[in-house]
């Protein structure tokens, strides 16, 4: 069985942002995503869920050049006034060609 | 009935009673939660059934009857950001995008506050006009628009949100749970009629204080959260989080007598006026606004505005209109 490796994005961020988020993804060449409703603590204070809407993790897997284009992306558009992270990393799946 | 006793049978009510154990919750720590889908529940629940309600009085009022109140609603609407945002910028020295911010936040409106004073009425046995929650519609959106068009010609180019981000709010605001759940209940209460909400009255009518109970439960622990921001927001905001409704709500108050409403029915306009918004505004000025911080503007009118209403507001609005209606 081939494994083909390719990047594992994923987005911490602010309940509100869900659909500009999911759209950028697949503007930017994501071909799918998963989204689980989260909650937690940072250093732009504590949302939880109901009333002020919570956080959402969003994962994706891409190629490294999306990859890079969802976090430059990222960076210019809603880090300095949101409450959001996001990290990369190396993951090995089977059936690359379903991601890219 | 004097404004002491009044806010003494309002302070006393379950609702505002719950309210104080969601706050003592949170003060005391407890492992007290309401489950997120549940407040989400709620909170459709309460908007469809003010929605159903009002739909099916409308459908009993001539249309000569609703059109100046509807009238004096928009002019509210349209009044309070721009002075509030003067307000703001002034005498709060507040920088443009929160200035901005607030002033959506207080001259759009609590559906919440709105449904605890149908119940604080009703509880009082005074009679008010059906078709407010339509008025409630009306008020929630044009000082949101407002609010966004003053921060969107006053900053700075290189601050400027991009372009699509006020369409984006605008769209949020108009297909909003809020928007979509009020006015398609006032349409299906509309429609449907009297006969019609007799029939999920089991369902709509009758535990809708109950319901409330619960909600107010939860605002009161997600209030008190917010408590300890209430320091850091300064005087001023305190100030303004409860001058400028006292000053709206008489304001409202007023206009519901010019324009014909019923004492009940004034106080109804008045605490609309006096209320500020922390569903519908926060949601569109956070994509549309993002520089403008969440901890000013939820905290004015969610751990501010918001018990003052419930708790002295409301009865305090009811009083002016006795006092103007001459009872």
């Amino acid at each position: 069985m081939e494994i083909v490796s390719l990047k594992l994005v994923v987005i911490v961020a602010e309940a509100v942002l869900e659909h500009q988020l999911v759209s950028d993804l697949n503007r930017l060449g994501a071909r799918g995503h998963t989204l689980v409703r989260a909650e937690g603590e940072g250093q732009r204070g504590m949302r939880v869920g109901g009333l002020e809407g919570g956080n959402i993790r969003l994962e994706t897997i891409v190629s490294g050049e999306v990859a890079d284009k969802i976090m430059t992306r990222l960076a210019s558009r809603y880090f300095e006034n949101y409450a959001i992270i996001a990290y990369q990393s190396d993951v090995g799946v089977v059936r690359g060609n379903k991601y890219v | 009935m004097e404004t002491l006793e009044l806010i003494r049978l309002n302070l006393l009510s379950p609702m505002v009673l719950a309210f104080v154990l969601g706050i003592l919750a949170t003060l005391v720590r407890s492992d007290l939660t309401i489950p997120p889908a549940m407040y989400t529940a709620l909170s459709i629940y309460l908007l469809l059934a003010i929605g159903l309600k009002g739909g099916a009085a409308l459908a009993q009022t001539p249309l000569t009857e609703f059109w100046r109140p509807a009238l004096a609603t928009l002019l509210l609407g349209s009044a309070i950001p721009l002075w509030s945002y003067v307000v703001l910028r002034r005498i709060g020295k507040i920088d443009i995008a929160n200035a901005a911010a607030l002033a959506a936040h207080y001259g759009s409106v609590s559906a919440v506050t709105f449904i605890a004073t149908q119940a604080f009425l009703n509880g009082a046995g005074v009679t008010f006009e059906g078709y407010t929650p339509t008025l409630v519609a009306l008020l929630e959106v044009p000082a949101i628009i407002i609010a966004l068009l003053i921060a969107h010609l006053n900053l700075p180019n290189e601050q400027e949100p991009e372009e699509n981000s006020l369409r984006r709010a605008l769209h949020e605001i108009l297909s909003g749970k809020s928007i979509l759940l009020l006015l398609g209940g006032v349409v299906i209460g509309l429609l449907s009629g009297p006969a019609g909400l007799e029939l999920v009255a089991p369902l709509f009518v009758e535990p809708f204080e109950g319901a409330l109970t619960l909600f107010l439960l939860e605002l009161g622990m997600v209030a008190s959260r917010r408590f300890g921001d209430v320091r850091k927001a300064g005087f001023f905001l305190l100030g303004f989080g409860i001058v400028m409704p006292v000053l709206h709500g008489v304001i409202g108050v007023f206009l519901g007598y010019v324009t014909g409403m019923s004492a009940g029915g004034s106080t109804i306009l008045g605490v609309l006026a006096a209320s500020a918004s922390y569903i519908a505004a926060p949601a569109a000025v956070r994509l549309a606004l993002p520089q403008a911080s969440p901890s000013l503007y939820l905290t004015a009118s969610l751990a501010i505005t918001f018990p003052f209403n419930l708790i002295v507001g409301i009865p305090l609005y009811y009083a002016v209109a006795q006092r103007i209606f001459g009872g």
